[in-house]
């Protein structure tokens, strides 16, 4: 195996610093605590959604409900969690549960993912709408000043997305757990002949995914200081390119949690560098799209040459 | 060469005087740059209001009054997607932001970062609610309501109304839904017995009503957002039912549709929308507020209405796809100022 094909990782650590240099030459402002903080604040809640769809694409699914989810949190966050925190911990709480239960359900019933959480993906926005008919609530204010808290030296933003990347790190690469929930993804057959029941795997997957999401709708509500019910709907787009240009595939349990985490700063990154561009604005998905297909490609070819050499 | 001298000492006198007098009695914004955030422009209204801010504002970038006017769409009609926009715009040292938001809260944490930049944040028809920004608003609530007492007016006796809303969740279909809502509580004579959701597109709206025509009884009028008229009175021809009062938004399309209703059957409604054009209102404001001016945080402007009166008259000036408007000029943004003092 070559070098790159072992390091999985070092792909979308370069085509980060790529984008990054060409950011700061084109808007040398940004190279500084408080541009880098500007430049990624809002990445943070996309990596936490990210996060969340790799436990769920580490067990061979996929969610079609996390922009929708994370949007529900984002409601009851700005809504329960800060008029009556107790009340809004709990149904936090029942959201995580029941993302668990909808693995459960999913792999007992042997439903397609897809399907299931395409259909969830409704409920939460109905939910979404029916706690916040309009935009509004307000962040609770630990959660403001956490999100907008000034640590020495680092920014905000760049010490969240590494503490995210190292918490998963340990928890999916190093953990005796995270092997297995790998393995799912992997051989979920000769897992269960290990003697685990897949369907807890499953489970506790969805419920990290869960958790996670609820993560992230927090720390957007923390960012925006308020909610609405169609916030963070592209997030279930950007999550799953994540995930991938990241490193992770869709199939066998190979996710990287710090390449996810990589993932999603670069799909924030390239978003701001086509606006420093001044690229139409009709060109810019386009654009977005064509800087996900190049690092796929370079991705492709680096995996074809391993064999070879 | 004296002459010619001479004429150009002139030339460069009269070109001071001008300059001079567009910055009368206000700071010199020569130096300072305006960036336009908006978040979407997939329909003609937004089409035509990037078409005034680049007129206006690319004019007085031309003239020399500020030293750029750029606008900038999100690729993406989402919140998360602008709030990121306007802290590229921080970064990139705009001294002035012209918004049209979103969401009325949730860009607030980027707002608050730009204001705490010293960024003069003005938002229009699309207002945050963070206390640091300027606000144009619309008083979407009291378009609702005019649209019942038009009815009420035409329709003495009452009847059944079908209500259009607009994109569910945003705060311009709450407002003036709650003002329909408002007026049919004050004249009991009306009832709405159905509605649905036309998110300010013809096709979507036509859909919409072809889907729920079947299940309503004799519909008397149609209360609107705008963008919606025309799709609805294709669904009720579709359905060969009686073409009720349909209020329209001023929608080229709805405009001309109504004028050959008119001609073929005296055909009488009222048409009524916020005039894209606020975009340059707006852009005018944030030079004010730079160039010194106490300008109010809240700021109301009046709505655009179309009567049967004036019909022609607006749907000549306005070109075929887009909707009827207005450009505002600095002296148009210096009397919305004076009278919210």
């Amino acid at each position: 195996m070559s070098f790159l094909s072992r390091h999985r990782i070092i792909l979308p650590v370069v085509s980060l610093a790529v984008l990054l240099a060409l950011t700061f030459w084109m808007q040398p402002r940004a190279m500084s605590y408080f541009g880098l903080n500007l430049l990624f604040n809002l990445a943070v809640p996309i990596a936490l959604a990210t996060v969340a769809q790799m436990m769920i694409i580490m067990v061979n699914d996929i969610d079609l409900s996390t922009g929708a989810f994370v949007s529900l949190v984002a409601c009851i966050t700005a809504t329960f969690l800060n008029d009556a925190p107790l009340t809004g911990v709990l149904i936090l709480a029942a959201l995580v549960l029941s993302y668990a239960a909808m693995g459960a359900v999913i792999h007992a019933l042997d439903l397609p993912a897809i399907v299931v959480t395409l259909g969830m993906s409704f409920v939460w926005g109905g939910l979404a709408l029916f706690v916040l008919p309009s935009p509004g609530g307000s962040s609770p204010g630990w959660l403001r000043t956490l999100m907008t808290v000034k640590p020495p030296y680092i920014p905000m933003a760049v010490a969240a997305s590494i503490i995210i990347a190292v918490v998963t790190h340990l928890l999916i690469v190093r953990s005796g757990i995270g092997t297995v929930l790998r393995g799912v993804g992997g051989n979920a057959q000769s897992v269960a002949r290990a003697g685990w029941q897949v369907t807890w795997l499953k489970a506790l997957a969805y419920g990290l995914a869960g958790l996670f999401g609820v993560f992230a709708g927090m720390a957007l509500v923390g960012l925006t200081t308020s909610a609405d019910a169609n916030i963070a709907l592209r997030y279930t787009l950007l999550s799953i390119a994540g995930v991938i240009l990241g490193g992770g595939e869709f199939t066998g349990g190979k996710v990287s949690p710090v390449g996810a985490v990589i993932g999603a700063l670069t799909l924030t990154l390239a978003a701001s560098f086509l606006s420093f561009m001044r690229l139409p604005p009709d060109w810019q998905i386009g654009a977005q799209g064509a800087i996900l297909i190049l690092v796929l490609t370079a991705r492709l070819l680096f995996a074809r040459k391993g064999p070879a050499a | 060469m004296t002459i010619s001298r001479k004429m150009l000492g002139a030339a460069a006198i009269a070109m001071t005087a001008t300059a001079g007098y567009a910055a009368s009695h206000l700071g010199d914004t020569s130096d300072k740059r305006i960036a336009l955030s908006n978040n979407y422009a997939g329909n003609s209204w937004r089409q035509a209001m990037l078409q005034t801010f680049e007129d206006v504002a690319g004019a007085a970038a031309e003239a020399g009054v500020v030293a750029a006017a750029d606008a900038f769409t999100t690729s993406e009609n989402q919140a998360t997607e602008q709030a990121a926009q306007i802290q590229n715009m921080i970064l990139q040292g705009y001294d002035a932001i012209v918004l049209n938001a979103a969401s009325p809260t949730a860009l607030n944490g980027a707002v608050r970062e730009a204001c705490d930049a010293g960024i003069t944040v003005v938002s229009f028809d699309g207002v945050v609610t963070e206390p640091c920004a300027w606000r144009i608003a619309v008083d979407f609530r009291q378009m609702g309501r005019e649209q019942v007492e038009y009815l009420a007016s035409r329709l003495p006796d009452g009847g059944n109304l079908l209500e259009i809303r607009g994109l569910a969740g945003v705060f311009v279909d709450d407002e003036i839904h709650a003002g329909i809502a408002a007026g049919v509580e004050d004249n009991p004579q009306f009832e709405i017995v159905g509605s649905v959701h036309g998110d300010w597109a013809q096709d979507v709206a036509q859909k919409a009503v072809a889907g729920i025509l079947p299940s309503l009884p004799e519909i008397a009028g149609v209360v609107t957002q705008g963008g919606d008229g025309y799709g609805a009175a294709q669904a009720f021809r579709a359905a060969g039912r009686d073409m009720p009062i349909i209020v329209l938004g001023n929608r080229q399309d709805e405009m001309a549709w109504w004028a050959e209703q008119r001609d073929a059957n005296g055909y009488e409604t009222l048409s009524l929308s916020i005039a894209p054009g606020v975009a340059s209102l707006a852009f005018w404001v944030a030079q004010q507020v730079l160039a010194g001016e106490e300008v109010p945080k809240d700021l109301t402007v009046p709505f655009l209405t179309v009567t049967q009166d004036n019909l022609d008259e607006v749907l000549a000036s306005t070109p075929e796809g887009s909707v009827a408007n207005v450009s505002y000029s600095l002296e148009d943004a210096q009397a919305v100022i004076a009278e919210a003092k």
